[in-house]
């Protein structure tokens, strides 16, 4: 089959690999019928993902056809069933999972020892991540091998179309749980930093969850213009002052609720000194993620506020002012997505017209165009905000 | 590598059959050799200058010359980087200072000034190298135009913006039930 494969930093090319097959008895086999980069991707892309090796298939965000199934499944997945695939594995059966802490699953993460010694307990086991976090080949693939696949799944109704649903595996449940854990009040502003993928997605949620004003925070104008149609107040950090235009915003008071969707690259500008500090530490590897963006939001957040990260960060991060954190008294709220616990709930709101998370899709391409998308994706190049890819499709539509 | 790295998969894990095209282009890998000797220069630089001063008959500046090893290691570490640009236009800046430096050894009294011919060529022709890699890794991977595309046609709420709003309200047991709450701000 052909697959996505990770053969260093931006080294990603579109492989003949062999296919997998069911080894143990509760694993499925999916034909990979659409598949996402994400924005997390990218990270992989840079190498800034520790553990990642040469070789690897990647992706977490894709769906497709059952077409076949372990013993183990116990009927809970037939032949020919359509999924989409939460990108962390969970048996359903741990402590964690009991809980609904589906990222935090005691049991999938394959590499348990190496996961112990570097996050003290292991996590949950992704799909076309680090090794860290088990190794398991990734779904930008023309077939995926699903472990625990009578829990790992999320069957996809008729009625919904593939550009659909395909985000509820990633980063839809991603954004909702980033919009969720800020416990949204009528009278909050919420101040989003980030409009790619998961900070579109987060911006609906927040509308949707009821607060009084979303805000968006970026300096592309494509993504700024995609934002303020889902009903957010653009900001472009490049042509004014972030602090003062939220202060101004909100009384003066600054956004009760802050919502990271940036991570650990954000960007790198002459007019703030800590970013080019925190790009040439990242550089010489004496710092793992640039943490601007919490900085920011740790300085223009109202007091007792709440600051929600599902941007990845994967290490050590320098001159994150926790002085400022606790004197203002925040929660801080953060997490790899606990997707399963979210998506009954969003297949519903899709099933019935509340959101289209197709919207966020400016491409559609074929698995072999994938190696050249990400270049374009991660250099931000005609107007690109989401791809989407096609296996066994040769299509180009934009 | 990845016959190393399949050491580690689990045997039922896709193993690579035929390698397909790269997301890196020629320019990049262009960059990433010019990092690397950029790196391997600096080094030599910064542990034998005095070789490199006697070759060229430039004895007493050997501080220099390990100024120049230190920004050739600099160079070559943001060649390598995601931000190349920046590494090799710092490298075209470097050639015209390494060329301003070794120019002035070409006078007819230094017995190595044959040498030095020599290594002003190689100079130039390193630079025309370090322009042509700069100048296609910028067009690469640059945004281009100014031009981009309007999404604000792309809601996502089907049923617009302002049901959308206000279906916090019409959810049982929503914190936003009942009638609006005024701003506190």
């Amino acid at each position: 089959m052909r697959a996505l494969v990770w053969h260093g930093k931006e080294d990603i090319r579109c492989d003949q690999v062999t296919d997998p097959g069911i080894e143990e008895p509760r694993d499925a086999i999916v034909k990979v019928t659409a598949c996402a980069i994400c924005g997390s991707d990218l990270h992989l892309f840079h190498n800034l993902i520790p553990a990642m090796l040469p070789g690897d298939v990647i992706g977490h965000e894709f769906m497709g056809e059952v077409v076949e199934v372990g013993p183990g499944v116990n009927g809970k997945l037939r032949k020919g069933e359509r999924i989409v695939v939460p990108f962390t594995i969970f048996c359903g059966e741990c402590e964690q999972c009991r809980r609904k802490n589906f990222s935090c699953c005691e049991r999938t993460n394959r590499n348990r020892k190496l996961a112990e010694a570097t996050f003290g307990h292991p996590i949950a086991g992704l799909f076309g991540y680090t090794h860290l976090t088990g190794g398991y080949p990734g779904g930008q693939a023309e077939y995926v091998r699903v472990p625990y696949a009578d829990t790992t799944h999320i069957k996809v109704p008729d009625s919904l179309t593939d550009e659909q649903a395909l985000f509820l595996g990633d980063i839809f449940p991603t954004g909702w749980q980033a919009a969720v854990q800020c416990d949204i009040e009528p009278t909050d502003t919420v101040a989003i930093w980030g409009c790619g993928p998961v900070g579109q997605m987060a911006i609906r949620s927040a509308i949707l969850l009821g607060a009084r004003q979303v805000i968006a925070i970026d300096c592309i104008p494509e993504r700024l213009s995609m934002a303020e149609a889902g009903g957010a107040i653009p900001i472009n950090f490049e042509e004014e002052s972030v602090i003062e235009r939220l202060n101004e915003l909100t009384d003066n008071k600054g956004p009760e609720k802050c919502i990271d969707c940036v991570g650990m690259e954000s960007h790198v500008s002459m007019s703030q000194p800590d970013t080019i500090y925190d790009r040439a530490k990242q550089m010489l590897m004496m710092e793992n993620d640039r943490p601007h963006v919490l900085r920011e939001m740790i300085y223009v957040i109202r007091p007792a506020g709440t600051i929600s990260i599902p941007g990845v960060y994967s290490g050590f991060s320098d001159k994150i002012p926790l002085g400022q954190a606790m004197n203002k008294g925040l929660t801080w709220r953060m997490g790899q997505t606990h997707v399963n616990r979210w998506t009954d709930d969003l297949t519903r709101r899709i099933e019935e017209g509340e959101i289209d998370p197709s919207f966020v899709i400016t491409h559609t391409v074929g698995l072999e165009e994938g190696p050249e998308m990400y270049k374009i994706f991660r250099d931000k190049q005609d107007s690109c905000i989401k791809v989407v890819l096609k296996p066994g499709q040769e299509v180009t539509i934009q | 590598m990845t016959y190393l790295s399949n050491i580690v998969r689990s045997p039922g894990d896709p193993k690579i059959i035929r390698s397909g095209p790269s997301s890196l282009g020629t320019a990049d890998r262009l960059a990433r050799a010019l990092g690397w000797f950029s790196i391997g220069l600096g080094l030599m630089e910064l542990i034998a200058p005095h070789r490199i001063t006697r070759t060229l008959g430039m004895e007493g500046q050997e501080s220099l010359i390990r100024a120049y090893g230190a920004r050739e290691i600099g160079s070559g570490i943001l060649s390598l980087s995601i931000d190349k640009q920046v590494g090799l236009w710092s490298r075209v800046a470097g050639d015209g200072l390494d060329v301003a430096t070794v120019m002035p050894a070409m006078r007819d009294d230094n017995p190595k000034r044959d040498n030095v011919g020599l290594a002003l060529a190689m100079l130039l022709g390193v630079m025309a190298l370090d322009v042509i890699a700069a100048q296609s890794v910028t067009s690469r991977h640059s945004r281009g135009s100014r031009q981009w595309r309007d999404y604000s046609d792309r809601s996502g709420f089907p049923r617009g913006i302002e049901s959308a709003r206000s279906q916090a309200h019409r959810r049982p047991g929503s914190r936003h039930e009942g009638p609006g709450i005024a701003a506190v701000h």
